[in-house]
């Protein structure tokens, strides 16, 4: 464990060594949770638990319940749930709230939406803060410069009766990525690109900082994105030292500091930082300028190609497991190698998730849509990440655009993400989809995803296939 | 939860890289209340068809395999999304242990916290256990977590590493939050000091 006043401290290291209760041995400490976030879904047998042991919550004030993952999300919203599994769980969730004293956004909540949207909207997450929430995209909150990160069930009712985690101290790692990203390309470009670099679990047992110019230059959405996804490659933490574009988001959001407070929090975050001499385990640098639209073949988020390129070659891989892994996933996306991947016809198009929900994701589709139609062979979605952006959005006219073009304009969840609710993939459908996972049957058994950003999802909408960004008028 | 010692039984090799848990535990099974039913949907959409039927080629639903107590995993297992599910899943079908290369970090706790030992080997390792365990007639393997060795036939043995926090904690079986709640002055004491240095981190009720 580093020093707690020696200069070569990272922020995470910062971050873990400001919320150690006592250290257990070399690897472990007891780790103070300042919020934990509760979903439907994954929490259900951790009250369970409490119960039966007849223990409290520690700190409930300090949990925060949203319901997201099962929510039906048709454009008139009901309290009522058809599905009698989710209807259960739903009420499940919101009898244990209440039992525990928990602060619930239940379904027709104003606030409603994904978890790790709405947690950042509201000004809950704060800079310096660990936050732990029954979901692997947790690290979302790295955006904020909070370390968040994903726990089970188990370490859900750890939280809930301990206020604490026993924690796995992770290495770290920095990726820099310095320059001006092209146009057309985005930050799910950028996190896309990384996976491919370092692969699926090249960031497993890391915490991932994210520094350089071409991430200053991001809005927080777009950090966000970054933060979120790079779980994909296996990271348990993700940061991004706050900055002026934090301090501007989160000034006067609902749940931050105010007037003194606020004043004196902002000093203090302002030295949230690593320090200049540092010690990465790891460093990857990457030049923004040579980032392309992306779009992913496969069925593992590091199965990606430029959209200007053609599926793949297994023959061509030297690693026999990940030959395998490429044949396999061929055959399921019923990919032929070889072919150019801009001539894939799709037949869904998907905007939303937690990655790709926000605000300015909406505005950057709307962009490429407006005065366009979805082809006719086509059905598409969006599906805002929270309440507050499908408000934001109708306040811009952002919702006529999409009803314009033909997207179903829908209520916020998690939605085809996961396809936990109605929302799914017939067998054997193709989708373009600004989510994070293309796994197979992710978003409906049989389903074959493709990811990508946004802007490049209404670019297939439109064509009827993958398309390039690129290739529509940009003004 | 009762202590992990030792597991013996039939290992089945399942060497496709990055499976998820997704695939693991498929999203249908996941809308309980409670931890029960979950071994039907282990691995559902590799055991059976669309018509659910049980797909012959898959390793479980060979009547050599089809009772693992051990699996031999391939890189990166575990992947994806957080759900605990996917472990409870993998205990109700009887397996206590997998052995691989890698294992995806929150799934990896999920395992210790639920009494299913994951254990990294070498790749070597890995490819030379799934290649015993291949054949019907040599698919046992003993894995003592007290020593940390692997027997597999003819006498093949290994040793593993293992975190010593979470070993112990097998071996004893112990709740982990009773654990902690041995230390609960030490976390009101730490709350006391955090929130005097950054009052805005205390949380309020609304
Ligand atoms: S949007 Fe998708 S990835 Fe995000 S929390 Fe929901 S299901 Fe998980």
């Amino acid at each position: 464990m580093s020093a707690i006043d020696d200069r070569t401290r990272t922020l995470y290291d910062k971050l873990v060594d400001a919320h150690t209760v006592r250290s257990i041995d070399d690897s472990h400490v007891l780790l103070y949770v300042d919020r934990h976030i509760i979903n439907e879904y994954t929490s259900p047998q951790a009250f369970a638990g409490l119960r039966e042991s007849g223990r409290r919550a520690w700190r409930p004030e300090a949990s925060f319940a949203i319901v997201d993952h099962v929510n039906p999300t048709a454009a008139h919203r009901t309290r009522a749930i058809a599905d009698a599994e989710a209807a259960r769980q739903v009420d499940y969730f919101e009898s244990n709230c209440t039992e525990f004293g928990i602060e619930l956004v239940g379904v027709l909540d104003a606030r409603q939406g994904i978890e790790h949207v709405v947690v950042p909207e509201l000004g809950i997450a704060l800079p310096g803060m660990v936050i732990a929430c029954g979901d692997s995209h947790t690290t979302t909150y790295g955006a904020v410069g909070a370390l968040g990160f994903g726990i089970g069930t188990s370490d859900v009712e750890h939280v809930l009766a301990t206020q604490t985690v026993v924690y796995t101290r992770l290495r770290n790692m920095r990726i820099r990525i310095e320059g001006r990203l092209p146009v057309g390309v985005t930050a799910k470009d950028v996190v896309m690109t990384i996976i491919v670099r370092i692969g699926v679990a090249g960031a497993t047992g890391y915490a991932v900082e994210f520094t350089g110019s071409a991430i200053d230059a991001l809005d927080l959405s777009g950090r966000m994105t970054v933060c979120n996804m790079i779980v994909e490659a296996g990271a348990r933490g993700a940061l991004i030292a706050p900055d002026s574009t934090v301090f501007d988001y989160l000034e006067r959001r609902p749940r931050a500091p105010r007037g003194n407070a606020w004043r004196d929090a902002r000093r203090a975050w302002e030295s949230l930082h690593s320090d200049s001499e540092a010690v990465f385990e790891k460093d990857i640098i990457l030049d923004a300028g040579e980032i392309v639209p992306l779009v992913s073949w496969g069925t593992s988020p590091d199965q990606v190609v430029a959209i200007t390129e053609c599926v793949p070659d297994p023959a061509l891989e030297s690693d026999a497991i990940r030959r395998r892994g490429m044949e396999r996933a061929l055959e399921y996306m019923d990919l032929k190698s070889g072919s150019p991947i801009e001539s894939v016809r799709i037949d869904r198009a998907f905007i939303g998730s937690c990655t790709n929900g926000r605000i300015e994701d909406l505005r950057s589709a709307a962009h490429i849509l407006k005065g366009r139609k979805v082809a006719s062979h086509v059905r598409a979605m969006v599906v805002p990440g929270s309440s507050q952006v499908r408000a934001a959005a109708e306040e811009e006219g952002l919702d006529r655009i999409f009803s314009a073009a033909g997207f179903e304009w829908r209520q916020s969840g998690c939605s085809m993400c996961l396809a936990m609710n109605d929302d799914a993939l017939a067998p054997g459908e193709r989708c373009a989809s600004s989510t994070n996972r293309n796994f197979e049957g992710r978003q409906g058994r049989g389903g074959r995803t493709h990811l990508m950003s946004p802007a490049m999802v209404a670019a297939a909408a439109v064509a009827g296939k993958l398309a390039d960004v690129r290739s529509f008028d940009q003004d | 939860m009762e202590p992990l010692i030792e597991v013996a039984g039939v290992a089945a090799p399942l060497p496709q890289a990055n499976v998820d848990t997704d695939v693991i535990m498929p999203k249908q099974f996941l809308k309980g209340i409670t931890r029960d039913g979950l071994a039907r949907g282990l691995f559902y959409d590799l055991r059976f068809d669309s018509a659910g039927r049980p797909r012959e080629d898959f390793i479980l639903n060979q009547s050599a395999y089809h009772d693992p107590a051990i699996l031999i995993v391939g890189p990166n297992f575990g992947c994806g999304s957080s759900r605990e599910h996917a472990v409870w899943g993998l205990k109700q079908f009887g397996v206590r242990c997998l052995l691989g290369a890698s294992f995806a970090s929150i799934f990896q706790d999920n395992c210790f916290r639920n009494g299913v030992l994951p254990i990294a080997l070498s790749v070597d390792q890995v490819g030379r256990l799934q290649g015993i365990c291949s054949d019907p007639t040599r698919n046992r393997l003993r894995v003592d977590l007290l020593h940390q060795c692997i027997s597999a036939h003819d006498g093949v043995t290994m040793s593993f590493d293992c975190d010593a926090l979470r070993r112990d904690d097998l071996l004893n079986g112990r709740d982990a939050i009773a654990s902690t709640l041995q230390f609960c002055a030490d976390i009101r004491d730490f709350e006391r000091v955090h929130w005097a240095s950054k009052p805005w981190l205390m949380p309020v009720r609304s």
